[in-house]
């Protein structure tokens, strides 16, 4: 290996930043065992690996939130310690993190200058900081008023000016953990301006993403992690995406081709079987704002993919059903009766799960053990006065943590401490507990592993197969064609297209959501 | 052995129950037979600790409704007033009746106060749970309202009880045991049966943590606040009338006054956040105790009344301190040090002795 170009830096002979064989252990767990990792100037560097794999244990180790058990970190060739983020960030080292840390309801410039303000005779000089913001701004090209409220910007903007404040500390090292992962197309390629022209600079970027596509758009070099250990160090152009993917999940990827095989060898079972009963069937379902009247059914046991940009209506829709949002109009009925699903209690009585896109504000409850997050939903469904008994709570939440491979220390544990992908399990376990008849998933899968995500997409595989209905939200349309029996297409808050999936490509799904309707028999539903 | 000692250190309970210990030395210090517990001739139990368990209950009573509201993100400041209207109805009902001593009279004289708090506990629930008024305010207009709505009863008036019933309230015992102690006892069994043996303790902590995400999960929110709510306030009604009749009269201006203070600072010595969320009703226990017990020490220490507040604010700043996180890991740094340099002495001896 002493040969390989990864081991010797290219035209960059010194690192900024060098963490030497770091351990670091947590009661039960080697979260890190032995890990090395390089930042060179000029360079983006991403650090990939699954859910679980190490990956927030050595960011937070680098920036001194978790001290280490052994290992040196090197800035700049000399060996450094640092109790906490600040000290981390005094010595150049600054890390943006996925949820954008900033105040809203303050300007842009007085975010970027949050706790430095310039001073003048013991108050804020206003016109320093508006000025010395508005040069930080415009050092990214990003063309916006220092003096406008935080808030009136797209997430994206708050990105980037969570990035403008974090190199505003003369950052030798900039840390991005997973950016992009609320931002869209457009955003993304604005957000990669940036760190283009930061890495221009000379800053050392660490790139954190689970967008394999952006992964290798954007960095120079990648490290993989798994199971707290180094799988190596490699660059970017020298090493084959599926050859990523397996040094990250350690196995062989075809568990999902065999899934994919699956799902359509069944969809000409359903072609040739008896039609499927209709579970659900929304008419005209409307809420001003968030959908125009749309109409939807859901057969028993069909896996049907919603598709669409961010708020075309695809979560719109599925909040309306779920009954986490009330509908201004429209009817909607289970088994052809029409039934009212005004609150998520209501929705649960019909044996609909919504499960939310944000799993952390809407999710999970963090504060409360694994066991009390799953058996949450049935608890509530019985009422307080019909506790579940100990011994069957202890059995469902063994069952689950066993049948969705939950990795959690045991039922006690609080869901707060697990990795992201272990949340959306907990979560998923938490539903199926009811035993719902239709579960309404919206992007199950974002920002978590791909291990973790072909096991839930197996999942759901595995459940539609038993009679269970899937309204599928993701993103990500391979996934989408992937699982569904049928797709229904939006756009700006209309449904465009509503099709079986019988041989779609992602291009021609494109097509679709960037076009609208190809021809207009497809809009009447799947009524026909 | 270290383990064991670590772990209770670590336990959340630990520093409030040093700081019992440490008032009730100080007592024993001050007065030699301050743990002795006499029987008189009538079988009754005396002595200083059962006086701080009878003049604790009503801050215990409060305090476990407080606990529970204050788990659900709420607060209830209206625990006083409510102590007050309760007083007062009983009191101005017995002493309209012809028959005080009666023991008809003086239950449903109870039972009129006990449904009326129960009311406005649901009037404070409306506002929260309801109208989605912020706890704080809502429960504010009551406080407020409240020792109005007491005087309109009394009158303007301090009501003088005489019925040999409602005194038993107060200041009589079952088996030996003061009737406002075993009512505290009795309540803080039942809350805790109540919210651990059902599944309410988990619903009300779901809520507390995270309302949204207990929302979806079909937690029925707004009815576990009203309950709450309604309960504290119940409670609060019962504290009160054991107050008014501990002093033998109804005083719409003082019965239960600052008392919510006390039973929101109960609540927090106890462990329990503010912010909502996990709960402990048995911190709680501790937390009203060691403010009883705060009170008796400033008679037996012979502390000036003028200065019993600040007394009371040094004891609970302390509490505070020592549960604070960032003090919690001052500590383990200093004792860490400690033990470095005994370590270091030891082996420095070692070298000399060689």
């Amino acid at each position: 290996m002493e040969e390989s170009p990864a081991t010797a830096p290219l035209e960059n002979p010194a690192p900024v930043v060098e963490m030497t064989d770091i351990s670091i252990s947590f009661p039960g767990v080697k979260a890190l065992d032995a890990v090395s990792f390089r930042m060179f100037p000029g360079e983006v560097h991403s650090l990939l690996g699954e859910n679980g794999a190490g990956k927030s244990t050595l960011i937070k180790a680098l920036t001194g939130v978790y001290s280490i058990d052994s290992g040196v970190i090197r800035l700049d060739g000399r060996k450094v310690t640092f109790s906490g983020p600040a000290q981390a960030q005094a010595a150049g080292i600054s890390t943006v993190y996925q949820e954008v840390n900033l105040l809203g309801n303050l300007t842009v410039a007085e975010n970027v200058m949050l706790g430095r303000e310039p001073r003048r005779f013991g108050g804020i000089n206003w016109r320093a900081m508006r000025k010395r913001s508005a040069e930080i701004l415009s050092g990214l090209h990003l063309n916006i008023d220092p003096g406008s409220l935080l808030n009136s910007h797209s997430l994206a903007i708050q990105q980037l000016v969570a990035i403008a404040r974090a190199i505003d500390v003369q950052a030798k090292a900039l840390i991005l953990d997973e950016p992009t992962s609320s931002l869209d197309t457009e955003e993304v390629a604005e957000l990669f301006r940036v760190i283009r022209t930061l890495k221009d600079s000379g800053v050392a970027i660490l790139f954190v993403s689970h967008f394999l596509e952006q992964v290798y758009e954007i960095s120079d070099r990648l490290t993989v992690l798994r199971n707290g250990q180094l799988v190596g160090e490699y660059l970017t152009e020298e090493l084959l995406r599926i050859d990523l993917v397996q040094a990250m999940i350690g196995k062989e990827l075809s568990v999902l081709d065999d899934l994919e095989a699956q799902v359509h060898s069944t969809e000409k079972d359903r072609a040739v079987g008896a039609k499927s009963k209709t579970f659900v069937e929304a008419r005209r379902l409307t809420r001003k704002g968030a959908i125009a009247p749309m109409d939807l059914s859901i057969d028993e046991g069909e896996v049907v993919g919603l598709a669409g940009l961010l708020g075309s209506g695809r979560t719109e829709i599925a909040r309306l059903l779920g009954g986490v949002d009330r509908a201004d109009s429209g009817q909607v009925s289970v088994h052809g009766e029409p039934v009212k699903l005004r609150t998520p209690r209501q929705a649960i009585k019909h044996r609909i799960a919504y499960s939310s896109e944000n799993r952390r504000s809407e999710g999970v409850v963090d504060e409360l053990s694994v066991r009390d997050n799953i058996i949450l939903a049935l608890q509530a469904d019985r009422g307080w006065l019909r506790p579940i008994p100990r011994k069957r709570q202890d059995e469902l939440a063994a069952s689950y943590i066993e049948a969705l491979n939950i990795k959690t220390p045991n039922a006690d544990a609080l869901v707060r401490n697990l990795s992201g992908g272990n949340q959306q399990k907990v979560l998923l376990a938490r539903w199926l507990a009811i035993a719902p008849r239709l579960l309404i998933l919206d992007e199950p899968t974002r920002g978590i592993d791909i291990g973790a995500k072909a096991e839930i997409q197996k999942l759901v595989y595995g459940l539609a197969e038993n009679g269970m209905s899937v309204l599928f939200i993701s993103a990500e349309l391979e996934e989408v064609l992937r699982l569904s029996n049928r797709i229904v297409v939006l756009r700006d808050r209309e449904k465009v297209a509503d099709l079986p999936n019988d041989g779609l490509s992602v291009d021609a799904l494109l097509t679709l959501i960037a076009e609208g309707a190809p021809a207009p028999s497809h809009t009447i539903g799947a009524e026909s | 052995m270290k383990n064991v000692l670590n772990r209770a250190v670590g336990h959340r309970l630990f520093w409030p129950l040093v700081m019992l210990a440490a008032l009730l030395l100080i007592n024993v210090i001050a007065v030699p037979g301050f743990l002795s517990i006499t029987v008189n001739s009538e079988g009754h139990l005396f002595g200083s600790i059962i006086d701080i368990l009878r003049n604790g209950a009503p801050t215990l009573i409060i305090a476990v409704g407080m606990t529970l509201v204050i788990a659900t993100r709420g607060i209830d400041l209206s625990v006083g007033s409510v102590c007050a209207i309760a007083g007062a109805v009983a009191s101005s009902m017995i002493l309209a009746s012809p028959t005080p001593n009666n023991v008809g009279t003086v239950t449903g004289a109870l039972l009129t106060a006990l449904v009326l708090s129960l009311g406005l506990g649901l009037a404070n629930g409306l506002l929260v749970a309801g109208l989605g008024i912020q706890p704080i305010i809502a429960t504010l207009i009551l406080m407020t309202a409240g020792r109005g709505i007491a005087m309109l009863i009394t009158e303007g008036q301090i009501i003088t009880v005489n019925s040999v019933p409602f005194a038993f309230l107060g200041s009589g015992f079952i088996l030996g045991v003061p009737v406002a102690t075993v009512a505290g006892v009795l309540i803080f069994a039942l809350a805790a049966l109540l919210t651990r043996r059902t599944a309410m303790g988990l619903l009300i902590e779901a809520v507390g943590i995270n309302p949204e995400a207990s929302r979806q999960a079909g937690v029925r929110a707004r009815g576990l606040k009203f309950s709450v709510y309604a309960l504290c306030a119940l409670l609060a009604g019962i504290a009160g009338l054991i107050l008014t009749s501990n002093q033998t009269a109804a005083d719409a201006n003082n019965t239960g006054l600052f008392i919510e203070l006390d039973a929101i600072l109960a609540v927090v010595i106890g462990g329990t956040s503010l912010a909502g969320g996990r709960y402990s009703l048995a911190g709680t226990l501790v937390g009203a105790l060691i403010i009883q017990t705060l009170v008796t020490t400033v008679y037996t220490v012979g502390i000036p009344p003028i200065a019993t507040m600040v007394f009371k604010a040094a004891v609970v700043t302390a509490v505070c301190l020592l549960q604070s996180p960032t003090t919690a890991a001052a500590l383990e740094r200093w004792r860490s040090r400690l033990a470095t340099r005994h370590l270091q002495g030891v082996a420095a001896k070692a070298g000399a002795a060689r």
